[in-house]
């Protein structure tokens, strides 16, 4: 039974990292950059729903917060890359890398501001609920985050397989060229992309604060995250994912069966042991170019 | 009115005059092509024409209208595909999944109903994939339909890259050196097909190719360039034995210019 609930706490917090780990994929397969706000987009997303819904803010209803905040978080990233990263085309991979490092610290400064550094814990419906299995007692929000994962991969799949847009991001992601001269619109696709995973950022985002508290910080995140992306294989959607739960996974076990602190040393042990076995990660897409 | 019209394009990259004062028109059904040594501006031509660059001086008219304000996203949208000279293809995903992306400008669904998959849809994908049989035919692609182009040889690539030009149902086709690195079995097929595509898909094609042999049994006009000017247009016949042509590839034969490189 122990070990049962270190699984659903693993996965739940596997989901988080695999949904933030999402956002870095989709964002490095369309336009080769690495967005290292991506954890902080999350926190973002996250004090953005809390500010409008908990009782000592705005004290609106739970499920429009929601809705704002995503709505809000997906404007914000297709306006970012329309302003700022488009002017960047051209300019070498390290100088977007730094931009994106910047921009971490300048939302995790307003978030500061405006919300304060204290943590704070998202006022939600679910939050205190309890699954009981007999002896088995798991927390809702976790569960809650597992569904909503797995909700929002099946909805993810169905939009990259089936709309013409999600198959404009694919062809564009693979050859930009090529692509225009089907009649995609590269650049708008971009900043869609950009819209798309500040979209699962806040989801992220109010997941990750639904089931504990969240402060300016917990944008830090992010770099966990992205050693879950480079275990799963960068590049590849299944892998952000399968390389956040294993992540996840470890974290709970690590902590319950070997001595204090090692749990947080494990996420990234294993991504050193990936790099040397099989560099590309698990689910790699990357093929080596031949000329 | 001509299908396709260049009035006095110049382009330059910083000092350098890469197309100069070019001014052609394509007719309807014809097969055009543009020759010359390399760095003649040839491809810098076509890739003026798919507004990949802007003239500095001129105008590009399509169907009697300037093209200059499209955007490369718009090109196919106004009946214009290409290829290129070093094959462009989305290569983690299948030969008929190349060809269904050159449907997407034909694409009349929405964000909703693609994700409900709903009826229409399932019509429109049929009508696609119809379109789509159709290219594959064509082109003898039926072996390769489900295979990934990540590991297709380089003769077969090139083919799919035409097909998918193809599947966007242009009233131009610009290729971009069709046959260069194809056998000679290869681009005898690749010389079948452009007669093809004029005669029975009705397309008219402008393209750029070294090879003289296809260039003078495919085209119906050809122009020759060098060093970003013209220097002949006409009927290949004409073009290939017009003095300033012969003098651009071989140098001049009264030995006044034996110093220079040809």
């Amino acid at each position: 039974m122990d070990i049962l609930q270190l699984i659903v706490s693993g996965l739940a917090n596997g989901c988080v990292y695999g949904l933030i780990a999402l956002g870095f994929v989709l964002i490095y397969k369309a336009t080769e950059a690495v967005n290292f706000a991506q954890g902080d987009f999350m926190m973002l997303g996250a004090f953005i729903t809390l500010g409008f819904t908990n009782a000592d803010h705005m004290d609106l209803p739970f499920w429009l917060s929601v809705i704002l905040a995503i709505g809000i978080m997906g404007i914000l990233g297709y306006l970012l890359d329309m302003i700022v990263l488009r002017r960047m085309f051209g300019q070498s991979q390290v100088a977007v890398v730094i931009l994106t490092i910047a921009l971490g610290f300048v939302i995790r400064f307003i978030a500061g501001l405006i919300w304060g550094h204290e943590p704070q814990s998202l006022e939600s419906p679910l939050s205190g609920l309890e699954l009981r299995f007999g002896g088995l007692v798991l927390g809702m929000d976790e569960v809650w985050v597992i569904i909503v994962t797995v909700a929002l991969t099946a909805l993810l799949y169905v939009f990259f397989a089936r709309t013409k847009l999600g198959i404009g991001m694919q062809a564009s992601s693979q050859n930009q060229l090529a692509a225009y001269y089907m009649g995609i619109p590269v650049k708008r696709i971009h900043s869609m992309i950009w819209a798309l995973s500040g979209v699962v950022a806040a989801i992220a985002g109010i997941l990750f604060a639904s089931k504990g508290s969240i402060d300016p910080t917990a944008g830090l995140l992010g770099i966990k995250a992205f050693a879950a992306a480079v275990i799963g294989g960068f590049g590849s959607l299944p892998g952000a994912l399968l390389g956040g739960i294993i992540v996840g996974l470890v974290e709970p076990f690590a902590a319950r069966y070997m001595p204090a602190g090692y749990s947080q040393i494990f996420p990234y042990l294993i991504l050193v042991v990936m790099l040397v076995v099989r560099p590309h990660g698990i689910l790699s897409q990357i093929q080596t170019k031949k000329v | 009115m001509s299908l396709l019209e260049l009035k006095n394009v110049t382009l330059r990259f910083g000092g350098l005059v890469a197309v100069n004062d070019v001014s052609f028109s394509v007719e309807e059904g014809e097969v055009f092509a543009l020759v010359g040594p390399n760095g003649a501006g040839k491809s810098t031509i076509l890739n003026m024409i798919s507004r990949l660059y802007t003239p500095a001086e001129g105008d590009i008219l399509f169907e009697g209208k300037s093209i200059l304000g499209a955007e490369p996203h718009d090109v196919p949208v106004l009946g214009i595909a290409r290829t290129f000279q070093n094959i462009e293809l989305f290569e983690q995903a299948s030969v008929l999944q190349n060809l269904l992306v050159g449907r997407h400008t034909h694409c009349r669904s929405n964000f909703l109903t693609d994700m409900l998959f709903t009826p229409f849809v399932r019509a429109q994908e049929r009508v696609h994939r119809e379109a789509v049989e159709h290219v594959i035919d064509f082109l003898d692609l039926q072996p390769y339909r489900q295979k990934l182009i990540a590991g297709l040889p380089y003769g077969v690539r090139k083919v799919v890259e035409m097909g998918r030009a193809l599947a966007v149902k242009p009233r131009l086709l610009l290729l971009d050196e069709p046959a260069s690195g194809l056998s000679v079995e290869e681009t005898q097929d690749v010389a079948f097909w452009i007669e093809d595509i004029k005669k029975v898909m009705g397309v008219t094609v402008l393209m750029v190719e070294h090879d003289m042999h296809l260039v003078s049994s495919v085209s119906d006009r050809v122009m020759a360039l060098a060093d970003g000017s013209m220097l002949s247009i006409g009927t290949p016949q004409e073009v290939q034995t017009d003095p300033a042509v012969i003098e651009a590839y071989l140098g001049s034969d009264d030995g006044t210019e034996s110093g220079e490189a040809a």
